[in-house]
């Protein structure tokens, strides 16, 4: 399939925070590329710079954040030379985002209804009425129960599922080329993230948007994902399909995380440890990030960076085993 | 058969909604629930948020009083048990909690979070309480130098390690863990799930396990009750609710469930629950689950099914079960 497209292109992205106990590397030399029409998954455990990842690429990142170098290249525009102005018009019409927390996201005191087309009015300069109009509409897209009924309401209305829901609709008004998830399910009960994750395919592949989606969750990348990069300590460790990456793992660390989730048959045993602890970012190790917890770690670990791969057919990994 | 440590009986837990000094009416939190804990077993307690579970737990635990039904541990009825009794039993039982930056506290070091237990039981005092603590601070894998530090110089993981070492201090028999290690990264998890069953041997603990975790509940129960709307909707052994459930909701929990193969994505998408959970205040008459149910039929609306034993201690409440 070489037609495909990239839509987005980020390139050795480096984001640092200056903060008084040092300088917190949080992305070290982050590149991948998003496909059009795709679902590509970000997976990894706290901290390890899902969410910087995301805010990088919006222009978001806050002070004493700040990107360092790289390039986040947009349809091939560096939406790193963009001037706020700029990526004010970007960010909810061409990229729009899906937090974890719809509480803390919509704003209290105004009503769905409006929250969802403020879009239309901001970045289409369509009438009012006209925009509560599409806004009914998009509402009723997402599957919200009485959409007419709940666009009147005020978020404390409504249950978390419905309001993601409508945070789902507010991001979608535009018809963005690209829709970031971050961690969108994980305050939810599991028969609701179903539903959450089957209406984002569902509408994924009606508005053929992309999708940065990130988690921590294996499970959910395995359910919605084409694509995954594996993260660690601010390093994409491995890069495949969805089934190479759980069918035939090949960095250390992405085999350990599989094998650390209770499966079918693991009752009664042992689950996989990996020893010691994710490791600061004000001072990480030198060389490769993960060889103190490494079974496999070589001399050549803690001295050099390794550097990306290509193991498979798209399948990158960044270790010296390779 | 192990005897049971816990035994409750038609309990049933109802919290009073008030609105300028009137009742108005009454969350239904648990109703009716009959549960037993066997010696030595692992009991998983499984549901979506709002069904119960904690209040369940919290009930058995003597920390809030039930409504109406009993209790009973070691045999005997827990609601006739003197203060001192009570105290004992306070020994016996213990909780580890989900969130270990809140249920830690911050102003204590070490030695004092862990070690007010053995005070407050009259365990240990002065050194030797030192030495106690240090003791089960081996036991869950921290060191001496961790004695006399604060919380917050823990990781979430060392934390939650804390907090089973306090639950150990009163040497118990009965340990609930609610949703121990849903705050945990997968790799952290791993570690504590793996050290609950290791300590679960050495000291031949009971434990009641609350999760929202499919996975991990599989991983660690031997008997498995899944809740809903406040009442247990199935139960049996993990063979039995895993492999063959029964009631439509644990199927479609089940399913819901995101795997980890990729493979498996087509085929579960026509179990899909639909709505959401109804409020515990107007809980739905007739069977709870009716609803959302699939398999939905009239009579589901009017009659509410009981917990039946459809063979090998496999208890469903369903009016359908096993022909749907």
């Amino acid at each position: 399939m070489e037609t495909e497209n990239v839509l987005l292109a980020v390139e050795n992205l480096k984001t640092q925070f200056f903060t008084y106990g040092g300088v917190v590397e949080a992305l070290d030399e982050v590149s991948f590329n998003i496909i059009e029409g795709e679902v590509f998954g970000l997976v990894g455990e706290s901290g390890c710079g899902k969410s910087v990842t995301a805010s990088s690429i919006l222009g978001l990142v806050q002070k004493p954040g700040k990107v360092i170098s790289g390039r986040v290249l947009l349809d091939g525009d560096d939406l790193l030379q963009k001037s706020a102005q700029e990526m004010n018009q970007i960010r909810g019409s061409r990229i729009s985002i899906i937090f974890q927390d719809p509480t803390s996201s919509l704003n209290p005191v105004f009503r769905i209804g409006y929250q969802v087309a403020e879009p239309y009015i901001y970045h289409q300069g369509k009438p009012r009425k006209v925009a509560a109009r599409d806004a009914l509409k998009i509402l009723s897209q997402t599957g919200l129960p009485d959409p007419a009924d709940k666009a009147r309401n005020y978020p404390h209305e409504l249950s978390g599922g419905m309001r993601q829901r409508a945070m789902i609709a507010m991001a979608l008004t535009c018809e963005p080329d690209l829709l970031i998830a971050d961690e969108p399910t994980t305050n939810l009960d599991v028969t609701i993230e179903r539903q959450i994750l089957n209406l984002v395919k569902d509408l994924q592949e009606e508005f053929g948007t992309s999708v940065l989606w990130i988690t921590h969750d294996l499970g959910v990348i395995a359910q919605i994902c084409d694509r995954v990069a594996v993260m660690y300590a601010g390093n994409i460790v491995e890069q495949a399909s969805v089934r190479v990456v759980f069918h035939s793992p090949k960095h250390p660390y992405t085999q350990k995380l599989l094998r650390a989730i209770p499966a079918v048959d693991s009752s009664g045993e042992n689950l996989e440890e990996i020893p010691g602890s994710v490791p600061r970012l004000i001072n990480p190790p030198s060389g490769c990030r993960f060889h103190p917890r490494c079974d496999h770690a070589m001399s050549v670990c803690s001295g050099k960076k390794p550097i990306e791969r290509e193991v498979g057919l798209g399948h990158t990994v960044a270790c010296h085993l390779f | 058969m192990a005897t049971n440590l816990i035994e409750c009986k038609a309990l049933t837990k109802y919290f009073p909604v008030k609105s300028f000094l009137r009742e108005i009416g009454k969350v239904h939190a648990v109703e009716q629930v009959d549960l037993a804990i066997p010696e030595g077993q692992t009991v998983g307690l499984v549901g979506e948020s709002g069904c119960g579970k904690t209040t369940l737990a919290r009930t058995i635990l003597a920390l809030i009083p039930p409504t109406s039904g009993e209790i009973y541990f070691n045999g005997r009825d827990i609601s006739k048990f003197s203060k001192k009794e009570l105290r004992a039993f306070r020994k016996d039982t213990a909780i580890v909690f989900q969130d270990p930056y809140s249920s830690l506290d911050p102003r204590m070091i070490i030695a004092d979070v862990v070690g007010e237990p053995l005070s407050i039981h009259g365990i240990a005092r002065g050194e030797d309480r030192d030495d106690f603590v240090l003791n089960l601070l081996e036991r869950v894998g921290l060191k001496v130098e961790h004695l006399y530090r604060y919380p917050h110089e823990f990781s979430g993981g060392q934390r939650q390690r804390l907090a089973i070492a306090r639950a150990l201090a009163g040497d118990p028999k009965f340990i609930l863990l609610d949703e121990a290690t849903s705050a945990l990264d997968v790799s952290v998890q791993a570690k504590i799930l793996n050290m609950l069953n290791r300590l679960k041997k050495e000291l031949s603990l009971t434990y009641l396990f609350i999760s929202h975790n499919l996975d991990v509940i599989r991983h660690l129960s031997d008997i498995i009750g899944v809740m809903y709307l406040g009442m247990i909707v199935e139960q049996g052994s993990r063979k039995q609710v895993f492999d063959l459930p029964l009631h439509p909701y644990t199927r479609g929990l089940l399913s819901a469930s995101p795997s980890l193969d990729p493979d498996a994505r087509s085929g579960t998408r026509d179990v899909v629950l639909k709505g959401e959970v109804p409020s515990a205040i107007n809980p739905p008459p007739g069977c709870r689950f009716h609803p959302r149910c699939p398999s939905m039929r009239p009579s589901c609306a009017k009659e509410p099914p009981k917990l039946k034993d459809i063979g090998m201690g496999h208890l469903v409440s369903c009016h359908f079960a096993g022909c749907v």
